[in-house]
């Protein structure tokens, strides 16, 4: 539908632009006085959106005798005022990488749209307690919701890290992220950085920073914390500890996963222990981590993005599974699939893929010994892939195929723990 | 009072619950007490226009806001928690809205978008408010209605201690219709009215709940020479007009000091530069138990002069030094003031005032306030009672007033400015379809005047049974019972509306009540089975014995009608004890033998066939 709607056409007519005030006239007889606000994206298309004097939104239905008439052109936004951002030589220095989500957006409340923090300065000011705990160096490296984020993006950010840490000397690296596939970026950037001198650090929020409610500005000010005070040398997510504004909890960014489409504490850590938590600003470690080093941290960002993550399901056909250098298979129970299948993974690793299994249980260990299933898939050469949740097992399967010589290789790489991600045991938990 | 002649104006703003699930999730609208998960909150100013916090909004929000939410979870989900974003806005809701609207004539808007204005007090666990605005100008009478709008209910607080207030959740996100009138109100008693008014209107669409706390109604009052003044929290309908009158005896009270102090040439420079002075150490000795508390507490006495007000802090119409005193406690967290108008008193007596007025130089027009708290503390209190005495010098000042339960005010806080509101995006806007309005305009509840006059032409029922009747809520009973029995009708409406009640406040559970087996009382009756007298017994008889029927209750409280030979036997006993006085009173002794007669027979025969037999039988004595 490209063609020009009646809402479109009174607008050009009239030359009305948002924020203008404008009185409308409805062939009815019903006047409107207000601000134009923007089209609403589910708005019917000849509506109108104004804001009336008393605050209120309402849509007006443009028909054909409608009539609109601009009362005053809009005010010009006010500059933002310059800012100087403190620094204390006493305090360490985190740098602030934004990359875009829930946590770094502002409302503008002349139009009531809300908008992305365009700076990691802006994040910084909108919870300036931040200040207290140390001096912020920020930048943007990019601005995307969590969905849209790529493997090139991995890589950008695991060598802006690199570079912060190497170059600028800085104590620690909060990155700002989406939370919907925060976990994915975490274990990227675990496999990418080693001998990190220094935390880092990714935060989100289930509530965006418009609202008085928003967990982005607690979970930031730990996650500044941590990336300031703490002695961790891994990647880590900062996040809500529980629905109540008390804790965050300190989760390894192998072990984590997003478990919860909205709660706060959304964030949990699978088949292992979370590092710590962060309370009144303080930070308590209750398991075991690997400490921050000196020197330089190194930065292996090569990937082989030929990889897919398949789930598998009842009924199944082979055709299901694509053709890729690596797969994860994500198995039901122990780590199985249907017979059917077994045919085209034989055929798969034949040529040279690597088959990878995780379990859709999600929590637990896969071991492919007790059923006849998983003994015939490991006789095809399938990875058991430990307890590694299958969003981890899939961003490894694309590190090791980048830097591993041979099959050999690969098969070792997969099997040893590398960034966490595999635990040696499995502890209860409750 | 001419309220004319003192430009008296007012605007009603009604909030009712409406009897739906709620407006932002599948929960129902359910008050209760059982609690079964808790949690805690900060909420934080969000950032302004130019993307800055308010550091001073920021501290405040450390200092004071630290919210525990207890629920239940039988009336809340995640989305009350703000754990779950709100699912789109309740239909049925909206429905009752438009309903309202197109009985008051009011246009609604084309598609109606939700908004979120700002509230950080913790009464929203979002730290917003969701309202939509549905329709606009309508009349109802003689009152214009300015705008309707559809709103989420805020979570009830339950309790407030050591800067934690605690708010249980059930009430959060209950569907709330605000009807707002024009400033066309020209009287206390058509204030009263018009709300009696929008009252029925809303209870006829019989989708308003019922019940104390169900519906807050807020008044804004102004007379010429003053200023708007929003009076909140209303709970009554008789008591708006008694708000209203003394509001604006208040009102006029404030423009006669406000001429007082200009007679007196007190100028807001007196005020500001006013002497406030330690005087700590000349009450060691006070008698006064506040001071001696204060002392033990390492608190301090400070005196502030308050030039040309002695003899204004306290009058009949208005309390100057208690609205001083609430000003001070909302700013700094002050216990109270002593003022000069109540001394000698609270155990200062004539002579500490004589040296305090001494000390700080007071002639026969300045009256003075006297702070016991920690030093800091009376800075903000004192900073706040002069802020609110250079108001006295405008006359009545702009804001928010809190009905109390003996009608008067006290003040809450300044009147907002336009709202600071936006878009809710997560809940989409809503289209007013020319279909959905069609079909709500089909389905249009009867109005409450049409109500009243078929009611009066029906059964027979004069104008203040028919008010009654709707304001109770139970004319759809009562046309049930009257159309099946009509020569009871006197006694249905007696039961429903007295009876029923009645029972409650005896703390009897009527719940069980229902139609049918009050069908089955006044069927009963209408067979003469027992008097109509008895209804009453009968009742709380099957309330309090669930499973029982009306045949029971007559064998076991012995109910049963007496013939009448049986009647004249109980009556000829009475009057033989009594002969005496008979022959002595004459026909006069029927009065008084009447109650006697009634302990006997009461709800055994018909009042008035009991009351002629003892006329017969003592005119047959005689």
């Amino acid at each position: 539908m490209t063609e020009e709607n009646l809402r479109e056409k009174l607008l050009k007519k009239t030359g009305a632009e948002t924020g203008d005030s404008v009185r409308i006239k409805k062939d009815d007889g019903r006047v409107y006085e207000g601000i134009l606000m923007p089209h609403h994206e589910f708005s019917n298309r000849d509506v109108i959106v104004l804001k009336l004097k008393n605050g209120y939104n309402i849509g007006v239905k443009v028909s054909e005798g409608t009539e609109m008439q601009v009362l005053a052109k809009r005010e010009k936004t006010k500059q933002k005022a310059a800012r100087t951002v403190p620094y204390d030589s006493k305090k360490p220095t985190v740098s602030v990488l934004g990359t875009g989500g829930t946590i770094a957006c502002y409302v503008d409340y002349r139009t009531g749209a809300v908008y992305p923090a365009t700076t990691a300065e802006d994040l910084a000011f909108s919870v300036p307690e931040v200040f207290d705990i140390c001096n912020i160096k920020a930048k943007v490296v990019f601005q995307l919701l969590s969905e849209d984020i790529t493997v090139e993006n991995w890589q950008t950010l695991a060598k802006e890290i690199a570079e912060e840490f190497n170059k600028n000397k800085v104590n620690g690296v909060v990155v700002p992220h989406g939370t919907d596939t925060m976990g994915y970026t975490a274990a990227a950037l675990s496999f990418m950085l080693k001998n990190l001198t220094g935390p880092v650090v990714l935060v989100g929020a289930q509530r965006s920073s418009d609202r008085p409610s928003s967990d982005a500005a607690q979970n930031l000010l730990d996650a500044a914390t941590v990336a300031a005070n703490s002695d961790i040398g891994e990647v880590v997510v900062v996040m809500h500890g529980e629905i109540s504004d008390s804790f965050t909890t300190i989760h390894r960014g192998t072990k984590v996963r997003k478990m919860h489409t909205s709660r706060r504490d959304a964030f949990q850590t699978i088949n292992s222990e979370p590092i710590g938590i962060v309370s009144d600003g303080n930070i308590k470690t209750t398991s075991s981590y690997r400490q921050k080093t000196t020197g330089k941290v190194k930065v292996e960002t090569e990937m082989e993005k030929d990889v897919a993550m398949v789930y598998v399901y009842p009924g199944m056909q082979p055709k299901d599974i694509p053709s890729k250098k690596g797969i994860v298979l994500v198995g039901t129970g122990l780590g199985h699939v249907s017979k059917p299948l077994y045919s085209k993974i034989k055929k798969l690793i034949e040529n040279g893929s690597t088959i990878v299994m995780a379990s859709q249980c999600i929590y637990g260990r896969i071991n492919m010994n007790v059923y006849a299933t998983g003994r015939d898939l490991l006789k095809l050469g399938v990875v058991p892939g430990e307890d590694m949740l299958p969003e981890t097992a899939y961003v490894k399967l694309m590190w090791v195929l980048a830097h591993a010589k041979n099959q050999e290789e690969i098969r070792r790489l997969m099997l040893t723990n590398i960034a966490g991600e595999i635990s040696e045991r499995t502890i209860y938990n409750d | 009072m001419d309220y004319k002649s003192i430009g008296f104006k007012a605007g009603l703003e009604i909030h009712q619950q409406l009897d739906t699930k709620k407006l932002f999730c599948n929960c129902p609208s359910k008050m209760t007490d059982s609690k079964d998960y808790s949690f805690h909150r900060y909420l934080r100013p969000t950032q302004s226009e130019l993307g800055e916090v308010d550091q001073a909004a920021l501290a405040e929000s450390k200092k004071h806001r630290h919210f525990l939410y207890t629920a239940s979870k039988n009336s809340t989900c995640l989305v009350e928690a703000d754990e779950e974003p709100p699912h789109a806005l309740n239909n049925e809701a909206l429905d009752v809205v438009l309903t309202v609207a197109s009985m008051v004539n009011a246009k609604p808007v084309d598609e109606i978008h939700v908004m979120r204005k700002i509230v950080i007090d913790g009464s929203n666990t979002s730290g917003f408010q969701r309202t939509a605005l549905v329709a606009l100008d309508g009349k109802i009478k003689d009152v214009g209605i300015e705008t309707i709008a559809l709103e989420e209910d805020a979570a009830r607080k339950l309790e407030e201690k050591d800067r934690v207030v605690n708010y249980g959740l059930d009430r959060l996100g209950i569907p709330l219709i605000e009807i707002a009138t024009a400033a066309d109100i020209k009287t206390p008693r058509h204030a009263r009215e018009t709300a009696e008014n929008i009252g029925l209107l809303l209870q006829a669409t019989g989708k308003c709940k019922r019940g104390l706390g169900t519906i807050r109604q807020d008044l804004n009052i102004s007379i010429a020479e003053g200023n708007r003044v929003e009076i909140k929290g209303i709970q009554s309908l008789s008591a708006i007009e008694k708000v209203a009158e003394k509001e604006t005896l208040r009102q006029l009270d404030l423009i006669e000091i406000k001429k007082t102090l200009k007679e007196r040439k007190v100028k807001e420079k007196d005020i500001e530069e006013a002497p406030v002075i330690d005087f700590t150490s000349e009450m060691k000795n006070c008698k006064s138990r506040i001071v001696k508390n204060t002392l033990t507490n390492k608190g301090k006495v400070f005196v502030l002069k308050l030039p040309g007000f002695a003899g204004l802090l306290k009058r009949e119409n208005s309390r100057l030094g208690k609205e001083f005193a609430v000003y001070a406690k909302v700013a700094s967290g002050i216990g109270g003031i002593i003022h000069s108008d109540e001394l000698p008193g609270y155990g200062i007596d004539e002579k500490e005032v004589g040296l305090i007025k001494e000390n700080i130089e007071c002639n026969k027009n300045d009256g003075f306030a006297i702070f016991l708290e920690k030093e800091n503390v009376v800075k903000e209190a004192i900073r706040a009672v002069k802020d609110r005495a250079v108001l006295a010098l405008q006359g009545v000042a702009k804001e928010v007033r809190r009905a109390l339960p003996d009608y008067t005010t006290e003040y809450m806080r300044p009147l907002p400015g336009a709202a600071r509101m936006y878009p809710e995006t997560d809940v989409p806007p809503v289209e007013v379809t020319k279909k959905r309005l069609e079909k709500i305009g089909k389905n249009l509840p009867e109005l409450p005047e049409e109500k009243e006059k078929r009611l009066s032409e029906t059964y027979g029922l004069n104008r203040d049974q028919t008010k009654q009747l709707i304001h109770s809520g139970y004319e759809k009973e009562f046309e049930q019972l009257a159309k099946t029995f009509p020569k009871q009708v006197n006694t249905i409406l007696r039961t429903l509306l007295n009876t029923l009640p009645e029972l409650e406040n005896e703390g009897v559970n009527t719940e069980g009540i229902n139609n049918a087996l009050l069908e089955e009382v006044f069927f009963s009756l209408n067979k003469g089975l027992f008097a109509k007298e008895a209804v009453p017994e009968i009742i709380k008889y099957l309330a309090q014995n669930k499973g029982k029927h009306v045949n029971d209750a007559i064998q076991e409280q012995g109910l049963k009608t007496m013939g009448e030979k049986e009647i004249r036997e109980v009556i000829r006993n009475i009057i033989n004890e009594r002969i005496d006085f008979v022959k002595k009173k004459g026909i006069g002794a029927v009065q008084p033998l009447m109650g006697v007669v009634m302990r006997e027979l009461r709800g055994k025969a018909d009042g008035r066939l009991i009351s002629s037999i003892l006329k017969e039988e003592i005119e047959k004595t005689l």
